[in-house]
Parts: C-alpha cells; structure tokens; sequence
C-alpha cells in the first residue's frame, strides 16, 4: 500500500491529480473499518490529517466556510450557535472518540444515506465545494448524492469544505435509533425554519437511497405558517406536513427495521420538529 | 482476605490501564497464524475441496481438510456431532471447513479465501417447527429432534375456572464477550501440545482435543488465558481443535484469533424459541395447572442442548406451587448457528412466558401482579413439578415483597422547559421532549438449578500449599477452574485466607496439571470450587494444628489467625512461619456436592437437581408509544445470594447479569435469514450502553443454604432470568399492547 501524506492542500490536490485512485483518509472512522473488515483494499492511501487548511473554519460573504477536516466535536463546541441543527446531529454521532476524529467532510466523503451530518446540511441548503489542481466549484448539497454511497466529486477532486449561511431561524434535528446511544439512524429528520425568507426546510436520513429533502412537505408548510402572527399551525397542518415528508421518502426492510416503520417514525417526527421549531420561532427568534 | 469482604481483584488495574494480557495479545517468536475457511452456505454437501491455490499463496506453510484430522473428527459436549472440519455436509452458515497457517494472519485469510470448496447447495431448514415435520430432511443419523422432555406431574385432567392461554417467541441473543476466541498453540519434541486458551473448562477442551488429535491426554496440556468474557461462548470448542492441528502439523507456535464477525459463527449462542402456555386458576387465583409447549431452535449441532431443554422444561413454571402440569420441551435440530450456553441457560426463555401468564392471570382476575404471585409462592418443602421436594430458603415471597416495597423513582419529564435528552427514550437522538411518553412498572420472578444436573457428575478439585517465604506464611491455592471475569480469583484467595488465617494467599494460574475444576458455568464455581479449596485448606489447617500440638505440647482448641497458632481466646502460641520452618504442607481434595438423578423419560420426575437460585426484579419504563422507542428508568432486584463471599463482585454479577437481561429485552438478537446471520458485527448487533442500562437498586439477601459451604448459593445467572420479563411487563403495563415477542421493536410497538 502506498502512503501519501500531504502537508498543504496544494500538495494534496497535485497529489490527487497524479494519483486519482489515492483514498483520501481524514478522521478514518469509516476508511478503516473498511479495511479492517476487508470491504476495501485500497493499493494508495493520503492522509489529510497534516493538511492545516482543512481543519480551520471562518465566515465569508455572510456564509461560515467550514473546512473539510472539522471535527463533531469541533463543530458542536465552536458552531452550535451558527448552526444549530448540524450541532445538534454531531451530538448523536457515535462516541465522544469517534466524535473527536471523525469529520463533516468524511460523512460526505463515505456518503451513506445514514450519514447523520447529510439530513442538517439539506435542511441548511449547504453548499460543498469540491477542488482539484485545475479549479474549485461549490456544488449545493442537494446535488451532492448521486446514489448509495456515491457523490458528485470526480476521482481528481477533494472536499474541501462546505458552507453553511448562519441560522436565520430555529433548527432541529431527530434521529430514531434502537438504543439510546451510539447507534446508525433507522431513520433520521432535520428541519430548519428560514425567518427572513419565511422559507421552510427538511432533510430525511436512512429511509432512501441517499439522503433526501422533502420538497413538497416544505412548500404546503410554508403556505400554512402564521409567520407574522406566529400563531400555531392547525393540528391537521402538523398531520399533513408529517404524512408529505414521510412520502417524501423512499424507504426499504432491512436489518435495522422496516420500510413501514420508517415512513411512521418520518411523520411523527416531522411533527415533534416542526411543534419545536415554531416553540422556539414564537418565544425566541427576533 | 477473608470470606464477606469486597477484596479487589488483582487484575483489575492492568484491565483498566489496557495492560492486561488477553489470549488474543499472546506471543511466541517464531509464530505462524492460523485462519479457518467457513461455508458461504447453511446446508451443502460438500463435492470437493481443492487446496492447491491456497497451498501456493505467499506464506502459506499449512492447508488442513477433514482428511487432516489425525483423531475422530467429531466432538461435542453431550452428542458427538460435530465435525472439528466438515467432511460431507455443512449444516450452518459459517461452519469450519479447512484451515491455513502462513506467517501473517493477513497471508493466512487470503489464502483461506483462496481455497476452492465445491458444494451442491441444499435447501435449508430453518425453523424448529419445519424440522419436526415428518418429510423434513434427517440433519442428523437420529432424525432432527435432539431431545423431547416430558413432564407428567399431578392430575392430567385438572379443570379450572380461570383459563389464561399465550403465545410467546424469543429472539436468538449471542454472549458477545468483548474477547475473541484466541489463543495459542505450542507443540512439543514429543509430538505433546500445550495450549494456551480463554475457556470454561480446560479438562473438557482436554479431553475432546485428545480424542480429536488421536493423542493421549496428558500429551494435550491446557494452561487457561487471559479472558474477556464467557457467558457460555467458551464452553464448546471453537478454535482449540483447528490451533492445535495447524501447530503439530506445522512444528511451530500457532496463534488463532477471531475477528467479531467470525466469533458470531465461532460460538453457540443462546437457543430462540416458540412457547406455547395455558394457566388455570381457580377465582382466588391459586394455580390448578400449566400446560406447556416449549420448542427451542438448537441449530445445527447439539453442543449443550439436551440440558438446556431439560432446564427450560423443569423451570418452565417459575417458582410457584402447580399442582399439575403437562410440559413438552423439544429442542431441535435445524441449519440455523448452532445453541447451547448461554448465562440463565433455558429459564430465560420460559420466564419470559410464566411471567406474561401470571400478569394474564392478574389481569383476568383483577387482581395486583404482586399479590397473584405471592399468592402461588413457591415455599420450603413444596414439590416442584419434577417431583422433587425443595429444601433450603425459598424466599420467593419475600423477594417478592422486598421489590414490591422499593421507592419509585421520580416520574419523568414533562413537556416543555429544558429537557434532559438523557432520561428520555432516544437519548439524544432527541426524538422526544416527553411527547408519546408513558411509564409502566413491570414484575418478574424466576428460578434455575445452580451446579450440574440430571446424574452429571459435578466436582471440582483444589491442591493448597502452605509454606513460608521470606520469613512469612504463604498459601498457594491451585485449581483448574476458569476465572471468566466472574471474580473466583478472589473468591479461592478468600476461602483459604480465611480457613487457614493466613494473609498472603496467591492463586496460581488455571491448568491441567491439577485435577479437574468442571465448568465456570451453571452459577457452580463458587460453590463447587470454592467448596474444594475450603476442603483442602481445612486438611491442611488440621495438619497444622496437629503439628503445633505434638510439637508444642499445646492444649486443644487451637486455631490459626493472622499468620499465628493461637488458643482458644487467642493467646499466642506460635507465629506460623515458625511452626513451619522449611516444612511444606500440601493437600489435594474433590468437593462433590450433593447427587442429582436424570429425569424420567416419561414423567420428568426426578431429584435433578443440587441447588435452586431466585431472583425478582421489578422494571420502571418509558415508552415513547408513538417511536415505540423506550428507557429502562430503573431496575430494582431482590435476590439470595445464600452468602456474598465478595460483597462487591456480587453485585456486579447482579448488575451485569441484569444488564445482559435487559439486552435480550430491548435490542439484542441475531437476526437470520434463511439461515444467514445478517448482522455479525457489533454496529448491526447492539448491545445496551450506559444511556440503556439504569441504576439498578438492589437488596441482596444473605438467607443461607445449610447444605452449601457458608451457606452460599450461586449469584451468576439468576439476574439475567428476570431482568427482562420484568421489562416486558413495564412495556405492557405502558403501552396496553401484549408483548409476546423479544427483542422489544420499534415496529412492534406502533405498527
Ligand atoms: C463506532 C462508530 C460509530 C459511528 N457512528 C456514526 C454515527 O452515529 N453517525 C454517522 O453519520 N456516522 C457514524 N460513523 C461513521 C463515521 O464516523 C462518519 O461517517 C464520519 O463522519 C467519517 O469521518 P472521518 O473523518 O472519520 O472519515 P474517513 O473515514 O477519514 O473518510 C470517509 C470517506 O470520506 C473520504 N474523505 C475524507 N475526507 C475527504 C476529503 N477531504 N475529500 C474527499 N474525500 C474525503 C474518504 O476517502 C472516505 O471515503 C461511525 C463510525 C464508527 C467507527
């Protein structure tokens, strides 16, 4: 196996361009349980652990650009407040070990569709830009996954960061799993209210081939919001938001619990988030 | 170090600092590793097996088939059926089929992937009931059933007015010791081995490899690892067999160790099972009857099934007074993993049933769960279903009313305001801030024989050395019985410390140059071993005092305290190091406990068994009814424990025990597909976490069993028998649904 271990991220995308195949290592918490359980034998590793630039974040044109290489816990302890629902969905990711190594920029790198970083990032609209020695682009998030552990990046390109426009209104997030801790979701919602723009937005995890927004929940809920008189929506408004983003979904039987279950557990927490939300929007958000 | 004190275990703190050595750390230079090629099929004939590519990978020294097996190639610990390397069929999905020594573990997997095995594939059975059917394919010269238990006790045409009938079904649950099957294999010049290993019972891995190697057994010498865990999942053979075949074909070290997935086929774990129940009672609620049904899945090998059916049809009651019962127990033989061991042993599924029955009962009958149980408490001098008269404590009321008697803990959060994520069900996934949430409480009681059954002879052997050293008394206690984490190192220290009254007692590591300890299982260890080293360390203490008699002219009535020979009211007479001088005194006993006799083929009556365990828990639980997600709040238990040698150990045997209960309960369980585990690996397969597993509340009783040494009784299993019915009952309680199957599910709490 060969080892390639860049120190800049110029180095690390002329790295990639001469070595495409090269498997990119950031926290390793899935790149090595690959390997130790054999489902990968990759022939060139690149640790980007030395890449300084990635492990840094800071605010630019009113977006926060967070480097690839931010840890959970980094973004739990130093972002909770800019972005509330991917804070709150790092606090369910694995162990505090694995929370203090494993990256924003892995989860999308490994793509799962139960990656627990995907559903706040879709409900935040977040951007991922994606670079190579030839150029960077910022691709938005709901373009990102392009199928069950697949992305949108080509072999020459790293993650480089994503970018997330602070919260403008209360985020949530909720993840179903069958034990109270370190578990992969059975599914997974994250909601994200937009003040300003009175813009309502979701994001479904473990019940699709790739994580997925739920557009036509979204648009019905925005509609029926009091935004001025923040007055609660109508019990059968919460009832038909839940029912639109469990159909958003496009779940299947596995191991983890069955297709049925999911489209359940999706609206009824569809429901709790948007109650807590509009909570938090009516007491708290100027 | 003496009997009642909370004394440390001396391996705590490498354990705690990762210096610990653990069978899968041992080393020898030198070394080659050994992998196992396992069939990709639940059931297969095999055609052919070609191991010229693998013979040709880099590293490779050694390639071994059936044909390789220098002895018999079957072996099991109460039917011989189970080939070491499968030669015709392969009966379950994982089975070792042919194995490979190279010089880097890496080299030995490749090269076992490497290795062609043909198969004509068959159709599995994988269902206890399918196998019984009368065209279903023979997995066994016998025919699939492995044993059918009849139990035939008082009027079999009893009526009653209250009738309760249920149905239940209990998911497969592994052991998982966080320790692989490991260990290390060394041959001899003399063509001997010496296997170091992690398992329950040296003298039966002896005895098996002797026969499976085709050597003698003092040629095949066992000396016991560093181990992490047990539970059951070490009282088969798993790698010993293949380790020592690769080291005295290769005449170098071999070192096997599992990773989690290969352990998931590595053991046998606990039997799932069907069980079918009908109650009657009369209109005060007094039991007239229990018909039973139990049918248990025993996979593809017998390993220790036939005692375990015996057990889950002898307790299928729970302790309580029946005047009649009809039980059928079956266990089967099926492609699914192969079932034996497993912490609780065959009550754990049948409680799960007798409880849901009693709260049935209550519930027909209007009446508190508590006060129905406590009405059909089993009492001293009953007879159980086998016939059999129980002597000794039976405080199945008082165990009962300590629960009973128990604080609640505070009720839960309510809505709004800050939650505590913590306390909820979902943790903090936050999927609820009290929405959904309901609480229900939930009792469980339950029983099981401590010690071997049914004629099997159960011993254990201690030889103690009292000697000085360095101007100070030294005992040294050997036995061979397995320290599985259970804590007997401290339990043998503190038997001889206190019988001899000596301060500095080491126990030498476990092996087979001493006689025979049987198992660290059945809950029998601290009995049965610990009986042997108080036999042993009393021969010596006579020796002793017979001494310092002819010696010093001394009165009678002398005993030994604190590393002196004193009299009566504790007068000095001698400093022990000084009796002694250079002299060495050693003795060697058995302890054989009381005799127990096989159940009748058709009645089930017998005394079978030695000596009976209780314990009661009493479950606090949120539900989430609209996630069906939940939170064990609490556990609080009432057990006899006869005597707690080690206070502290006892309770973590209770709350471990416990802990292992509620796994069963809530998440864990081997999930199979025609045959095929779906999740052998600790992300699929969950186990409980601290957010899980709640502070248990416990009374530990001290009653005392007059035939047992200091009155003791075995502590092991019994948590694990009630903890999760309890849990049951608290969801039902909760949710108004009826709860016949575990694992609890999401989906079977709101679909
Ligand atoms: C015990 C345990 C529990 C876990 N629990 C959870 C959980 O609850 N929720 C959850 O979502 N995940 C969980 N995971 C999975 C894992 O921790 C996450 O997916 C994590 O975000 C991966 O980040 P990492 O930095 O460790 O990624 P790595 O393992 O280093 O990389 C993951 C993938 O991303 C690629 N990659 C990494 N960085 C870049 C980059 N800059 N550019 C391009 N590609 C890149 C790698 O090549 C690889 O394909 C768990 C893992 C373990 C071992």
């Amino acid at each position: 196996m060969n080892f390639l271990q860049p120190s800049t991220w110029a180095e690390a995308l002329a790295m990639k361009a001469a070595h495409p195949e090269a498997l990119p290592i950031a926290g390793g918490t899935d790149v090595l349980v690959e390997i130790n359980l054999d489902h990968n034998r990759p022939d060139t590793v690149m640790d980007l652990t030395r890449v300084a630039d990635l492990a840094e974040w800071a605010t630019e044109d009113g977006l926060v650009r967070v480097g690839a290489g931010v840890t959970y816990t980094r973004i739990i302890d130093e972002l909770g407040d800019r972005m509330p629902g991917l804070a709150m969905a790092s606090r369910t990711v694995g162990s505090p070990q694995i929370r203090n190594r494993g990256t924003v920029g892995g989860n999308l790198g490994t793509a799962s569709p139960a990656g627990d970083a995907h559903p706040p990032l879709l409900a935040s609209d977040a951007l991922v830009e994606l670079a190579s020695a030839s150029g960077t682009r910022r691709v938005p998030v709901r373009d990102f996954f392009t199928g069950p552990k697949r992305n949108a990046a080509r072999k020459d390109e790293l993650i480089a960061a994503f970018l997330i426009e602070p919260a403008t209104g209360p985020q949530t997030f909720s993840k179903v799993g069958t034990r109270n801790a370190m578990v992969i979701a059975v599914c997974s919602f994250a909601l994200a209210l937009d003040a300003g723009r009175r813009r309502v937005r979701t994001g479904i995890g473990s019940a699709g081939p790739t994580p997925l927004p739920a557009p036509e929940a979204e648009q019905f809920i925005e509609g029926e919001l009091d935004w001025d008189g923040r007055q609660p929506p109508s019990d059968a408004a919460v009832a038909r938001f839940g029912e639109l983003a469990a159909a958003a979904a496009k779940p299947i039987d596995d191991v983890r619990g069955t297709a049925a279950y999911r489209r359940h557990a999706l609206s009824v927490m569809a429901r709790r988030s948007l109650g807590w939300a509009w909570q938090d929007y009516r007491v708290g958000w100027a | 170090m003496r009997v009642g004190e909370s004394v440390r275990r001396p391996d705590g703190a490498a354990k705690v600092r990762g210096r610990f050595e653990y069978s899968s750390d041992l080393h020898a230079p030198d070394m080659l590793w050994g992998a196992t090629v396992r069939s990709p099929h639940p059931y297969a004939r095999i055609k052919a097996i070609d191991i010229s590519a693998a013979r040709a990978m880099p590293g490779v020294h050694v390639v071994l088939t059936h044909k390789d097996v220098t002895g018999r190639n079957l072996y099991g610990l109460e039917i011989k059926d189970q080939p070491v390397l499968a030669h015709d069929f392969v009966r379950y999905w994982g089975e070792a089929v042919a194995l490979v020594a190279a010089d880097h573990p890496e080299q030995a997997r490749r090269a076992a992937q490497a290795l062609k095995v043909d198969y004509e594939v068959l159709k599995p059975i994988t269902d206890a009931e399918a196998a019984l059917a009368p065209d279903a394919a023979k997995l066994h010269p016998n025919g699939n059933i492995t044993r059918q238990v009849k139990i035939r006790h008082g009027d079999q045409s009893a009526r009653a007015d209250i009738v309760v009938t249920g149905e239940y079904e209990i998911g497969m649950q592994d052991q998982a010791p966080l320790g692989p099957e490991s260990g290390l294999a060394v041959p001899e010049q003399d063509g001997s081995v010496e296997l170091h290993i992690a398992t329950q019972w040296l003298h039966v891995d002896q005895e098996q490899l002797a026969a499976v190697l085709g050597l003698p057994p003092e040629k095949v010498r066992l000396t016991m690892a560093g181990i992490g865990g047990a539970f059951g999942a070490r009282e088969d053979l798993s790698m010993q067999a293949h380790a020592c075949l690769l080291a005295l074909e290769a005449g170098r070290p071999v070192k096997m160790s599992y990773s989690r997935t290969e352990s998931f086929v590595g053991h046998v774990h606990r039997h799932p099972g069907r069980l079918w129940y009908e109650h009657g009672a009369d209109r005060d609620g007094r039991l007239v009857y229990v018909k039973a049904r139990i049918l248990l899945d025993g996979g593809a090998y017998a390993s220790s099934s036939t005692a375990v059916i015996a057990n889950a049809s002898c307790f299928s009651c729970g302790p309580y007074r029946v005047p009649s019962a009809t039980i059928d127990g079956i266990v089967a033989y099926t492609n699914n993993p192969p079932c034996g061991a497993m912490r609780g042993f065959g009550s754990v599924q049948n409680c799960y049933a007798h409880e849901a029955q009693m709260d049935k009962l209550a519930a027909e009958l209007k009446m508190d769960p508590v006060e129905l149980r406590m009405r059909n408490a089993l009492q001293t001098g009953d007879k159980l279903i086998t016939g059999q008269t129980i002597d000794g404590p039976v405080p199945v009321a008082e165990l009962l009313k300590s629960i009973a008697a128990m604080p609640l803990p505070a009720s839960g959060e309510g809505k709004g305001g800050d939650v505590d994520l913590t306390k909820l069900p979902g943790g903090v996934s936050n999927t609820t801030h009290g929405e959904g949430v309901k609480r229900g409480v939930g009792y469980a009681i339950g029983f099981k024989n401590i010690g071997y059954s049914e004629g099997f002879k159960d011993y254990s052997t201690a030889k103690v050395r009292l000697f000085t050293k360095d101007g100070k008394a030294r005992v040294e206690v050997h036995t061979a019985a397995a320290e599985v984490g259970q804590g007997l190192v401290t339990v043998q220290a503190q038997i001889a410390g206190t019988e001899l009254g000596v301060n500095d007692v080491v126990v030498l590591d476990a092996d087979t140059n001493v006689g025979s300890a049987g198992s660290s299982s059945a809950s029998r260890q601290t009995y049965i071993t610990g009986g042997a080293v108080k036999t042993a360390s009393e021969a010596v203490r006579d020796r002793v005092i017979a001494m310092a008699r002819a010696e010093l002219r001394a009165p009678s009535g002398l005993h030994i305290e604190n590393d002196n020979v004193v009299t009566g009211t504790g007068k000095l007479v001698v400093p022990l190091a000084t009796l002694l001088g250079d002299e060495v005194i050693e003795e060697t006993r058995e302890f054989h406990p009381r005799q127990t006799f096989p159940l009748d083929a058709e009645t089930g009556q017998a005394d079978a068994h030695m000596q009976y365990a209780f314990a009661a828990h009493r479950a606090v639980v949120d539900v989430d009814a609209e996630l069906g997600l939940l939170k064990v709040v609490e556990l609080a238990t009432a057990q006899d424990v006869g005597k707690a040698i080690n206070p502290q150990a006892v309770e973590g045997q209770i709350e471990g025990g416990s802990a292992q209960g509620l796994g069963l309960a809530v998440m864990e369980e081997i999930q199979l597909k025609d045959g095929v585990i779906r999740n052998a690996s600790f992300t699929d397969y969950l186990l409980p976490t601290i957010l899980d597993m709640p502070p248990v509340r416990m009374d530990v009783l001290e009653l005392g069993d007059p035939n047992s040494p200091y009155g003791l009784k075995g502590v092991g299993e019994p948590p694990t028998i009630s903890s999760g019915p309890a849990i049951a009952a608290a969801v039902r309680a909760a949710t108004g649904r009826p709860i016949t199957r575990v694992p609890i599910r999401p989906h079977d709490l709101t679909l």
